[in-house]
């Protein structure tokens, strides 16, 4: 989240789409009810389906599944040809008057270099036109046909409201109703906040789903505002911790980044990314990337780490591609994977297309499973009947099942959806064998590294250099691991404003990032979480919540990255002058020598406002980019494609064959041939979350299967007629991939859309059952869905996909 | 004001007048329906408060779950799809007991304490005294009471008269993630509602309203509804709630009639001793039984 959970309550619209949040966010929805109750707050919900969220929305408009970049292009066209936007933020806080390449372009479908073999494009072209002063060139008039504005204009402008009707289904009268709510939080004192998660994840192109809705929120000046942002609702509690710790194979603690394969020089892999600023006066915040590395590396190697040594860079590893889950899988399936190590994860259910989850696992030698249930993964071996049809003869696959304990059995700070670190104790020893997942790694590592001791073994250095400093090396402790993620200084760390002051004595901890050095003299485990624990103590442990700006932003609750910053890109709540935008939700502002306020701020704490530096100190242009350059798979601009498996097989926003799905995902290719067309998968598929159980985990409780004791299906009445199945029935619902039979729901808030002159139905398939625990035995649902995903992040298809259905 | 009297205003099948030394605040639950996202926290609030396990069921083609009360499941949701000017509703109604201030439950019940009123307004069962007659049920203008086949004794929502005892609000009002669920004295109760209602009124539902049924003399657990004006749209909430002629024939007009026959039966008892004498067995039907053996 921009934002975070109570600020939902300053919200004069809720745009909830590409989520759930009524169902999958309970607890947090409380305060989408609140801004409703004493704001008087509008909640417009679009979704294929009529959810628990629609049931209390003031607006619903259905959706076909996979459409949303056609409908959010829609509202930019709206809010461009109307001229609903916060004028002066979009002039002064964004890349409008930016100008582009020439050799850029879009021509039916695509961006100029798709290279249609190798499925990518060429981006050299996806840039801006740089001066001779080495800065961007601008035309602040927005005439220049090839400035942002100028472009966006032209390129949405294809997503009319009947466009929309095509594409989507949803009525113009629908769409343009939902515009008309959004639109009126361009006014700088109406705030509108967007609550998303799997609903856009879950696609081929789900990053430019929520790029397109960050542009909206953009144009509408809705982004650092009380009550706006973009809100991701994180759907494990503490996913948001993973992402910041870097557990994704690209990426390093603190969204850092692995050097490619082609980086080993280590000067040019740090140049690369310490962004020098495109704009006269802008910060550039990642000019700091040399701090924080090397103090990473400090705190993984210790005194190893070394200026001569370019602080171990050799011994990171160099990425050939991106090995995301579906890539390691596809090895695994080819047989290039010996051992597989699954910890707190369930691939069996949790990956797409469990026939080929499932005999890719068989082809191990070797599976662990550290969870504290029994998953279905670690007995895919076993045969549960039709739900888990296998011949465990034919497979010799070792499983060893570690039993971890769960959060509520150790100590720990969990990270929310609103980027708040908070501490929570440990309630209980976890039961029998059971143990810490802290403790299962410590364990494995200090066995390991025993081994590489005595045995020796290729490349040793990284595993006996890491500097493990623990009390007891088999079980460190969560203060311990705490503290070394927020940083401490190795020597006596001189005062910069007075060199005759020693500002942090060696040993003590650092009070956040801007005290990290890139001279080995700090150590920091993940830049973003420094200043979680001071010499103060533990911040995540604070529990005040003394709100006294009354706007919800308890500093003294827990500890929020980066800073303890409640709202990022806070400097563009005020503006440019540095006066807030709407006084009576005022967040920072310039009080004539310092910003002030009720947050802390998202800027250079003394910068006059009248020198120019933009709000967006991330980004080397210091303003927010609706044109996204080349940091995009498919384009600079949000396009609309099709899911791969498309209920009317082509794409009316062009008639190019490469462009109906997003022409840059990466399709395995026998994957590609396990696609469905409609002609024999008519309907359009959708996975979904219930709130009566957490993913696959519930379904071990009692209390949760009695909630929901059986897997079902949910379709509308019109289509349930026309197949001759009533509520209640046993159904069996079919993919190109596989089958799954349960109880039909048959529903209102399904309803069929007309899209390209064609009728399309949706079948509705929560997840949560499967052939382990206390609720009635079912199909793990991922046996229907396709196995590709986002051109960028590769999360799968989830929630668009082709099923056809019939009675059992 | 304390909420957490346990006097006892009213006491099934008993005359004995009940104490009025306290003043006790009228307690209220307050469901609105229009803030409820039908997350079943309540369901499960209720079942770990109560340590209430239900079977693990079927689906019967809807998501309520379980589908109906039962007597381990004492609150359940209800949904109903209801299409209004061509758009859809999804009205999700908590059920469970209203705890009326003119319980039929009570006024049918012939076991004398199976079922009481405290003072605050909360209608509880004490089981240990229920003889499974099933009277309540007939009584009951809301269809609520199960009767176990396990102890075939009644079972229901006790409003957590046990938390509410000792000044917790009931687990359902605890575990509502949205603030659906109030609770507070009954004119607390009744002035948020209306702060609700006028926001929903601005809304657009022209209808929306308090449920609090006259007909059985208003109840401690209401409902803001958006259709106050058509009740029957959640799955049935009675339009007009009223205890059953049966019950209130039975324990009204012939209760005094039903009291003197009682009365006249043992008086007649205490004639006839008098005038009779105690039933002795004679000497010879005692040595006949003796002979005959167990």
């Amino acid at each position: 989240m921009t934002n975070h959970w109570v600020d939902i309550r300053n919200a004069d619209v809720v745009l909830v789409m590409g989520g759930n949040a009524a169902e999958a966010h309970p607890c947090g929805f409380k305060w989408v009810i609140e801004a409703k109750k004493h704001r008087g707050a509008k909640l417009v919900v679009v979704d294929p389906r009529f959810t628990r969220s629609a049931s209390v929305a003031d607006y619903y408009a259905p959706i076909r599944t996979g459409t949303d970049i056609a409908f959010l292009g829609g509202v930019i066209n709206y809010l461009l040809a109307q001229d609903k936007i916060q004028h002066e933020y979009v002039k002064n806080y964004t890349d409008f008057s930016f100008l582009v390449n020439d050799g850029f372009n879009f021509d039916n479908g695509l961006f100029s270099g798709y290279d249609p073999a190798k499925r990518s494009y060429d981006k050299s072209t996806w840039h801006y036109q740089i001066g001779p002063d080495g800065y961007v060139k601008t035309d602040p008039t927005l005439q220049d046909p090839r400035c942002v504005y100028q472009l966006m204009k032209s390129h949405y402008g294809r997503y009319t409201p009947e466009m929309v009707e095509r594409v989507c289904g949803t009525t113009k009268e629908q769409f343009l109703k939902v515009c008309e709510i959004m639109a009126s939080t361009a006014a700088p004192d109406r705030a509108m906040t967007i609550m998303y998660a799997l609903g856009w994840t879950q696609h081929s192109v789900g990053s430019e789903m929520i790029r397109a809705g960050a542009m909206v929120q953009l144009l509408l000046g809705n982004i650092g505002m009380a009550g706006g942002g973009m809100n991701a609702l994180r759907g494990h509690s503490n996913i948001q911790g993973l992402t910041d710790l870097g557990l994704l194979s690209n990426l390093l603690p603190g969204y850092l980044t692995l050097p490619g394969e082609k980086e080993t020089d280590y000067k040019a892999y740090i140049a690369a990314r310490a962004l020098k600023p495109l704009r006269p006066n802008q910060l550039s915040y990642w000019q700091n990337y040399e701090k924080f590395h090397v103090s990473l590396m400090k705190s993984w190697f210790g005194k190893a780490a070394t200026q001569d040594n370019d602080w171990c860079f050799d011994w990171l590893p160099k990425l050939d591609k991106v090995h995301d889950m579906l890539q390691v899988f596809d090895d695994m399936h080819q047989g290039k994977v010996n051992g597989y190590f699954c910890q707190g994860f369930n691939p069996l259910g949790s990956a797409p297309n469990k026939a080929k989850v499932s005999t890719a696992l068989a082809k191990l030698k070797y599976l662990v499973v550290i969870d504290p249930l029994a998953t279905e993964t670690s007995e895919f071996w076993k045969n549960f009947g039709p739900y888990n049809d296998v011949d465990p003869a034919k497979i010799q696959t070792t499983v060893f099942r570690l039993p971890s304990g769960c959060f509520a059995e150790e100590d720990g700070s969990l990270v929310n959806s609103a980027r708040w670190l908070q501490w929570h104790w440990k309630g209980a020893e976890p039961p029998g064998e059971g143990r810490t997942d802290i403790e299962i790694m410590a364990g494995l590592f200090t066995r390991l590294r025993a081994l590489y001791k005595t045995g020796g073994g290729a490349f040793p250095d990284p595993i006996l250099n890491l500097d493990w400093p623990y009390r007891v090396p088999e079980a460190p402790g969560a203060d311990e691991l705490a503290k070394e993620y927020s940083g401490k200084a190795l020597v006596d760390l001189p005062d910069p404003k007075d060199k005759t002051k020693v500002l942090r004595k060696a040993g003590e901890q650092l009070d956040g990032f801007a005290q990290l050095q890139a001279d080995g003299t700090t150590a920091c485990g993940c830049w973003l979480f420094s200043g979680s624990w001071t010499q103060a103590g533990n911040q995540m442990a604070r529990r005040d919540n003394a709100d006294p700006w009354g706007n919800g932003e308890t500093l003294g609750w827990a500890w929020s990255w980066p800073a303890n910053r409640r709202i990022m890109y806070n400097r563009a709540s005020a503006d440019p002058a540095g006066n807030p935008w709407n006084p009576a939700k005022r967040q920072i502002w310039w009080n004539g020598s310092a910003w002030v306020g009720s947050d802390v701020p998202d800027y250079k704490p003394d910068e006059d406002p009248s020198l120019g530096m933009g709000p967006f100190i991330m980004n080397p242009e210091g303003v927010a980019r609706f044109f996204a350059i080349d940091k995009m798979a498919e384009g600079p601009f949000p396009e609309h494609y099709e899911p791969f498996e498309t209920p009317i097989g082509t794409n009316p926003l062009n008639n190019n064959p490469r462009a109906v799905s997003n022409p840059a995902a990466r399709v395995f290719k026998a994957d590609m041939e396990q696609f469905g067309t409609a002609k024999d998968f008519p309907y359009a598929g959708t996975s979904y979350r219930l709130t009566e159980h957490f993913h696959f985990w519930t379904k071990h409780c009692r209390i949760n299967a009695i909630l929901q004791p059986q897997q079902f299906v949910e379709l509308g009445e019109e289509l349930a007629k026309e197949k001759g199945i009533k509520a209640g029935d046993k159904v069996k619902v079919r993919s190109n991939r596989g089958q799954i039979v349960a109880v039909a729901v048959v529903t209102k808030r399904f309803r069929s859309l007309m899209v390209d002159g064609k009728k399309v139905h949706h079948v509705g398939v929560p997840i949560h059952w499967g052939f382990k625990g206390e609720a009635k035995p079912g199909y793990l649902a991922n046996t229907l869905t396709p196995f590709v995903g986002d051109a960028n992040a590769q999360t799968p298809e989830f929630k668009s996909f082709l099923v056809t259905i019939e009675k059992a | 004001m304390a909420l957490q009297s346990l006097d006892i205003t009213r006491r099934s099948a008993t005359t004995t007048p009940s104490p009025s030394a306290r003043s006790t605040e009228e307690v209220a639950k307050l469901i609105d329906v229009t803030t409820c996202i039908g997350c079943k926290a309540c369901q499960a609030a209720c079942m770990e408060w109560n340590d209430l396990r239900d079977q693990v069921g079927v689906n019967v083609g809807v998501i309520d779950n379980p589908p109906d009360l039962t007597e381990e499941s004492w609150t359940v949701m209800r949904y109903a799809e209801h299409e209004e000017n061509g758009n859809l509703e999804w009205l999700i109604r908590k059920d469970g007991c209203m705890h009326c201030a003119d319980p039929g439950c009570l006024k049918a019940c012939p076991a004398p304490g199976a079922i009481v009123q405290y003072a605050n307004g909360i209608v509880d069962f004490h089981e240990e005294n229920c003889i499974g007659c099933g009277y309540c049920i007939t009584g009951c203008p809301f269809n609520i009471p199960r009767i176990s086949k396990k102890d075939h004794k009644v079972y229901k929502c006790t409003l957590c008269s046990d938390r509410v005892a000792v000044g917790l609000e009931p687990a359902c009002i605890k575990a509502c993630p949205t603030g659906a669920l109030q609770f507070g004295t009954k004119q607390d109760m009744k002035d948020y509602a209306a702060e609700r209602i006028t926001d929903l009124k601005a809304r657009g539902f022209a209808n929306a309203g308090l449920y609090d049924p006259p007909g059985v003399g208003g109840t401690h657990v209401m409902y803001v509804l958006h259709h106050a004006d058509r009740p029957e749209l959640y799955n049935d909430l009675p339009r007009k709630p009223a205890i059953s002629p049966l019950v209130s024939f039975w324990k009204g007009a012939t209760k005094p009639l039903a009291n003197a026959i009682l009365a006249a039966l043992a008086l007649g008892g205490i004639i006839h001793y008098v005038t009779q004498g105690p039933n002795e067995v004679s000497k010879e039907l005692e040595k006949e039984e003796e002979e005959n053996g167990p």
